[in-house]
C-alpha cells in the first residue's frame, strides 16, 4: 500500500482570540489511502468543512501536523494537487461552461492547443458534452456542480475534495449526481473527501464514513462501509445499506451525547 | 437603471425552460420592431404631453418669453442658429469627453492600485473622499489660471476631476466586492494575485463601472459647461447661454440648453451600448422574448 494522501495527527484549529475564540478542531487524527472515498459527517459546528479546508490549505492550523500527498498543505497547494467543489457551483458568469472547465488550466498554463480538448474530455465525463458553448446560468443547479467538478478534475489532481456539494440540490438531482460521483471516481481513480451532513448520501458513496461531533470538533468514529463497491439503485435497497446507515446515525448520536455541552 | 427592471420581469418562465433545452443563444435574442414600440410608446407619449402642456400654459397666461420661453419659439430659434448652436456643442463635447477620458483613466488606475495594495487603500481613499467633498466647480477659475482661460485642458481639468470621484469609488468597491467562493477557488488553484485581479475582480466590476460611467458622463457634459460660465473661448455652449440670456435672447439660450441635453443623451447610450457590448452576459441582459 502506498503512502497515504492525507496524514493528520493531533490537528487543532483555533479561531479568533480571547473572548471570541472558538475551538472548531481538537485532536484530529486522519488518515486517508489513495483511491479511498471519505466522507465526513456530523452536525452543524463539528468541523468537518474546516477540516476539509486544512486539507486544502485554506486555513491554518493551529496544532498537530497535517500531510497532503506526502508535503506540506502548502506546498501541496501550490502544486495543485487537489481539486475543490464548493456548496455552490461558483461558476463564473461571464465564461461558457467550456471556458470555466479550462479556468484552472490557464492559471496552470497548460498550452493553448490542450486546454479545449481536455475541458472538451471533462465534459464527456460529467455528461454535457452538449452543453460546452452554454453560459452557467442557463444550467439547472445539478448541471452547474458537474460543470464545478469538471473543472476540479480538469488538471487530474490525485484528491478531489468537495464541500456539501450536493446540500442545495432536490433529492432527485440528489441521487443522481450521487451516481455520476461515482461513476467518475471510478474512472479517474482520484482520491475524494466529502463533507455532509446527508447520512444515506455518506453510506452510498464512501469507502469509509468519518463521524464528527461538535465543540469541540473531532472524530467520534469511524465507519467502514464493506457495501460491494459498484453501487445502483439496488444498493439503496440492500439491507446492509441499511444497517449501515443505522450504525452511522447512531455513531453521531453517540458523539452528540458524548460532547460536553455548552 | 429603470430600463434593466423591464427586462428583468420580462423573462417568463417559459423563457427560462427554454434557456435550459439549449434553443436560446447565449447573446439572448433580439427584441422585434412591435416590442420596441410598445416599450417606448408612453415615454413618447409623456415626453409630448410635457411639451403640450408647456406650451399651453404659457399662452394662457401670457408667460413671458424672458420668464420661460415657449417651446415653439425654442423649437423656431433651434432650427434657425442650428449651426451656431451645434458647433459650441461640439467644441463643449469635445471638452467634456476629453475630461471623461481623462478622469476615467485616473480613476481606473486609482482603483487597480487601491485593489492591489492594501496601504494605498487605506491611505488614499479616504483622502479621496475628503476631496470629494470639495465643491468641485469652484476650481474652474483655478484651472482657468493654470491652464490658461482660452486652453481647451482648462475646462478638461475640471471635468476630469469631476469625473474622476464616481467613477474611482465604484470601480474600487467592485473590484473588492468579490464573492469569497471565487476568492477561495482562485487560491485553492494558486493563482497570483494579479491572476485573480484579472479573472475574477475586473469582470466582476465591470457592472459597478458601467453604473459610474453612466453617471459621469452626464456629469462630465454639466461639469463642461458650468466651467466655460468662468470665462474663456466664446464659441462654446456655456459662454453661448450666458451670452444670449444677458441679450434676452432666452429662446435661443433654451436652445443651446436643448443641444446640450441631446449631447448628453446621446452620450449616455454610447456608454450604455459599450456596456451591453462587453458584458452581454450580465443578469441585465439576458434573454427577453
Amino acid at each position: 500500500m502506498s503512502a497515504p494522501v492525507v496524514e493528520a495527527r493531533g490537528l487543532g484549529k483555533v479561531f479568533g482570540t480571547g473572548e471570541a475564540e472558538t475551538e472548531a478542531l481538537r485532536g484530529i487524527d486522519l488518515e486517508i489511502a489513495e483511491g479511498d472515498f471519505v466522507s465526513l459527517i456530523g452536525p452543524s459546528g463539528c468541523g468537518k468543512s474546516t477540516l476539509l479546508r486544512l486539507i486544502g490549505d485554506l486555513v491554518s492550523p493551529t496544532t498537530g501536523t497535517l500531510v497532503v500527498n506526502g508535503k506540506e498543505p502548502r506546498q501541496s497547494r501550490l502544486d495543485r494537487d487537489y481539486g475543490i467543489v464548493f456548496q455552490s457551483a461558483t461558476l463564473l458568469d461571464w465564461r461558457s461552461v467550456q471556458k470555466n472547465v479550462e479556468l484552472p488550466l490557464e492559471i496552470m498554463d497548460f498550452p493553448d492547443a490542450e486546454r479545449p480538448t481536455r475541458a472538451r474530455e471533462m465534459l464527456d465525463l460529467v455528461q454535457l458534452a452538449g452543453f460546452a458553448d452554454h453560459h452557467p446560468w442557463q444550467l439547472s443547479g445539478g448541471m452547474q456542480q458537474r460543470v464545478a467538478i469538471a473543472r476540479a478534475l480538469a488538471f487530474r489532481p490525485a484528491l478531489l475534495l468537495m464541500d456539501e456539494p450536493f446540500g442545495a440540490l432536490d433529492e432527485m438531482t440528489r441521487e443522481a449526481m450521487q451516481q455520476e460521483v461515482l461513476r467518475v471516481w471510478g474512472e479517474t481513480g482520484t482520491s475524494v473527501v466529502f463533507v455532509t451532513h446527508s447520512i444515506p448520501e455518506a453510506v452510498f458513496l464512501s469507502t469509509r464514513v468519518v463521524v464528527m461531533s461538535p465543540r469541540p470538533g473531532r472524530i467520534s468514529d469511524e465507519i467502514m462501509v464493506d457495501l460491494p463497491p459498484k453501487r445502483d439503485l439496488d444498493t439503496r435497497e440492500d439491507p446492509r445499506y441499511f444497517e449501515l446507515v443505522i450504525e452511522v446515525r447512531e455513531a453521531l448520536r453517540r458523539g452528540e451525547s458524548g460532547s460536553s455541552g455548552s | 437603471m429603470t430600463e434593466r427592471d423591464d427586462q428583468i420581469q420580462e423573462t417568463s418562465i417559459t423563457d427560462v425552460f427554454a434557456s435550459f433545452e439549449g434553443d436560446v443563444p447565449a447573446s439572448g435574442r433580439r427584441s422585434s420592431p412591435a416590442r420596441l414600440v410598445r416599450r417606448y410608446l408612453p415615454a413618447v407619449f409623456a415626453f409630448l404631453a410635457v411639451l403640450l402642456v408647456w406650451e399651453g400654459l404659457t399662452r394662457l397666461f401670457g408667460v413671458e418669453s424672458f420668464v420661460l420661453s415657449k417651446p415653439s419659439e425654442i423649437l423656431n430659434s433651434f432650427s434657425e442658429t442650428s449651426g451656431l448652436i451645434w458647433g459650441a456643442g461640439m467644441r463643449t463635447l469635445f471638452e467634456a469627453a476629453g475630461g471623461f477620458v481623462i478622469g476615467t483613466s485616473l480613476a481606473v488606475a486609482t482603483s487597480l492600485a487601491a485593489a492591489h495594495w492594501v496601504g494605498f487603500r487605506q491611505g488614499v481613499l479616504p483622502l479621496a473622499i475628503v476631496l470629494n467633498a470639495t465643491p468641485i466647480a469652484a476650481l474652474a477659475p483655478i484651472f482657468n489660471n493654470w491652464f490658461g482661460l482660452t486652453n481647451p485642458f482648462s475646462k478638461m481639468a475640471v471635468v476630469a476631476v469631476v469625473v474622476y470621484f464616481p467613477v474611482m469609488i465604484n470601480t474600487t468597491r467592485g473590484l473588492l466586492e468579490v464573492d469569497p467562493a471565487e476568492l477561495e477557488l482562485m487560491r485553492s488553484l494558486a493563482a497570483s494575485p494579479s491572476e485573480v485581479t484579472r479573472r475574477i475582480r475586473i469582470p466582476r466590476a465591470l457592472p459597478y463601472f458601467f453604473s459610474s460611467l453612466k453617471v459621469a458622463s452626464v456629469l462630465s457634459l454639466i461639469a463642461a459647461i458650468i466651467a466655460e460660465y468662468f470665462g474663456g473661448p466664446q464659441d462654446v455652449l456655456g459662454q453661448y447661454i450666458v451670452n444670449r440670456a444677458q441679450l434676452f435672447q432666452f429662446p435661443d439660450a433654451w436652445a443651446a440648453i436643448l443641444v446640450a441635453s441631446i449631447l448628453g443623451v446621446v452620450f449616455y447610450l454610447l456608454i450604455l451600448a459599450a456596456e451591453r457590448w462587453l458584458m452581454p452576459w450580465h443578469v441585465s441582459f439576458r434573454t427577453s422574448e
